[in-house]
């Protein structure tokens, strides 16, 4: 019993990888190193420092894939016909396909657009609003709000200590039971901290490796987002983070967006400025999913912009003027960041 | 492939025993430097014990009369001065008290430095790092409903009860969650007491007990009296829930007596 408390946790979890790695090195075949990785387990090279860093919950398979299952379980809500994978679906980068707004229990619907899980490492806050400030208890939000999952953390611990398989999977990782908050949302942060996209034709070519081509068109393209969407789409995780008023509404009163959080007037109709990767695949677009296409999204900038108290400044004189040329060189780069490999990686699939 | 791993095995508990060997000797030849302290928190509503549901009480402020169904609140950041400005500060001190649950009504401090203490001082609420710091355990957990999930942060006080009719207002049930982190609406306050007649003497061989009047009345009639029949409530971080949290702050907290055991 001395090791355990003498060691920290971390430093366990890299015995146990060196350990892997060992083995592992003992075979001829190099396929079986890659199986035993965890997706998201490396930081990309072009990306800023994650908040939610490697070493808060060290990525692990065995904890990985029950993260994975129980992403994908039903039986966490109420009715056991949602589950987090119902509204954040692989093949569109974890977003909701052709959904404008959250579908939950009994066929109810939120007011909110299902955004794309990706890169949530890099998330400081999280949800539209960011009125979640920690990756593990993100879930908490959809699980217990009345139009999605509609279901109460204490149920869904009951349920998950009445299942044999989750009892034996739980035990085997955290070394005791009941099954409790804490394991719970620790598995499940294994596998939504696991959504990294960082393998578009983009990211090859900033990183200079092969199949890193972009075209003419696709670079200027690149070259016009830098001048005219940013400082909001920055980074190459392509947001700031910040929480702004795009002009969508004259007033709020369907959706105050951040002030519902912050309860301070000057953020009504902010919201979070949402991340340019894989948006090709993402549609419909803004917190309510009000736009079909990114030729909609991009005549809301040229001409679409709609005055109030707390639009943006950057938003304020006309919007962003586009020429056609502008937008289908615009178009053209957007389409770049499109991470095939994240959308078909079988790992994180419902059925890997 | 195993035989470097098998080394630091035993690299690792040789030192460990060879640490803790240390320890021990040096337990041995020094005077024991920690003591105990339980605390018992008494809910009271102005002159009458504190029963949920059962009793009717009337605030003599407004006249209103009501009953309690709920009163919880978290007690964190535990410190106790001494007379030379020094203190002691509790390590990972959370605790969840809970009106529904005598033993929640009893902090048993462990491990704190011997002394002299003058005063106490603690945290109604949770600091902000807490707030945002991902899952948790003990008191902290998100399974306890002391947690905001469409919000993220701790309630750090809930009042729950129903205000009785009058002839000037019908009955009505009020609710008071209060909690936040952020500014303009950072609701965490910090309570400092100091021991009227005697110090608190933590000893080795003393067991002593600090009882703290906890007044809900004083929610009511702090420094913003408020009253039942208006008030909207508290549901999150807001100008109400600072106008609750600095009422509770000022007055519902106070040292009955100390028993030195």
């Amino acid at each position: 019993m001395l090791l355990p408390r003498t060691l920290s946790k971390a430093t366990l979890a890299q015995l146990l990888g060196l350990a892997g790695l060992l083995v592992a090195g003992c075979q001829p075949d190099a396929d079986v190193l890659k199986q035993q990785a965890v997706p998201g387990d490396a930081l990309p090279g072009n990306f800023p420092a994650p908040a939610y860093t490697l070493e808060t919950n060290p990525p692990d398979r065995a904890t990985f894939e029950l993260g994975r299952t129980l992403f994908y379980d039903p039986r966490l809500s109420r009715t056991g016909e949602v589950s987090c994978g119902s509204c954040h679906q692989q093949f569109v980068a974890f977003a909701h396909a052709d959904h404008r707004v959250s579908h939950g229990v009994d066929g109810l619907l939120g007011t909110r657009n299902a955004p794309a899980l990706q890169n949530l490492r890099w998330r400081r806050e999280l949800l539209w609003d960011g009125g979640a400030k920690n990756l593990e208890t993100m879930p908490l939000a959809p699980l217990t709000n009345p139009v999605e999952m509609d279901e109460t953390l204490d149920n869904v611990l009951q349920k998950l200590n009445a299942d044999p398989d989750y009892q034996r999977r739980f035990a085997k990782i955290y070394g005791k039971s009941p099954v409790d908050s804490y394991q719970f949302l620790r598995a499940l942060a294994q596998f939504t901290a696991a959504l990294t996209s960082a393998n578009s034709r983009y990211d090859h070519y900033v990183r200079g490796e092969a199949g890193g081509q972009l075209s003419e068109p696709e670079l200027r393209g690149r070259a016009l987002l830098t001048q005219k969407c940013t400082p909001c789409h920055s980074t190459d995780l392509f947001t700031d983070e910040t929480y702004r008023n795009n002009g969508l509404d004259r007033e709020f009163s369907a959706d105050s967006g951040r002030a519902h959080i912050t309860s301070v007037a000057q953020d009504q109709g902010l919201f979070k400025v949402p991340s340019l990767r894989n948006v090709a695949k993402t549609p419909p677009y803004m917190h309510d999913g009000r736009f079909a296409t990114l030729s909609q999204v991009l005549d809301h900038y040229d001409h679409g912009v709609q005055a109030s108290p707390t639009l943006d400044p950057l938003l304020r004189q006309v919007g962003i003027p586009l020429t056609t040329q502008e937008r289908a060189a615009l178009l053209a780069f957007l389409e770049t960041l499109t991470d095939t490999e994240f959308l078909q990686d079988r790992r994180l699939a419902e059925r890997p | 492939m195993k035989f470097p791993l098998s080394t630091f095995w035993v690299a690792a508990v040789a030192t460990a025993l060879f640490l803790s060997g240390c320890d021990t000797s040096k337990d041995e030849d020094a005077q024991p430097t920690v003591g105990t302290l339980d605390i018992e928190m008494e809910h009271v509503v102005g002159s009458k014990m504190l029963t949920l549901n059962a009793t009717t009480y009337t605030n003599p402020a407004s006249n209103e009369q009501f009953t309690i169904s709920k009163f919880n609140y978290y007690v964190s950041n535990v410190k106790l001065q001494k007379a030379d400005g020094t203190e002691y500060v509790q390590p990972e001190s959370y605790y969840l008290v809970q009106a529904s649950d005598a033993e929640s009504q009893h902090l048993h401090l462990k491990d704190i430095a011997v002394g002299d203490y003058t005063g106490i001082s603690f945290v109604v609420g949770v600091d902000s790092t807490r707030n945002v710091s991902g899952a948790q355990t003990g008191a902290l957990d998100a399974n306890n409903n002391m947690f905001w999930t469409w919000n993220t942060g701790y309630i750090f006080f809930k009042m729950e009860g129903n205000l009785l009719a009058s002839s000037d207002y019908p009955a009505k049930p009020f609710l008071m969650h209060v909690g936040g982190f952020a500014k303009p609406y950072n609701a965490i306050r910090t309570v400092k007491l100091t021991f009227p007649s005697s110090n608190l003497l933590v000893r080795d061989d003393h067991a002593p007990e600090l009882h703290l009047k906890v007044d809900a009345l004083q929610v009511l009639n702090g420094p913003q009296p408020i009253q039942l029949n208006t008030f909207m409530g508290v549901h999150g971080p807001s100008a109400n829930a600072i106008q609750v949290a600095g009422n509770y702050a000022v007055g519902m907290f106070s040292v009955e007596h100390i028993h030195a055991n």
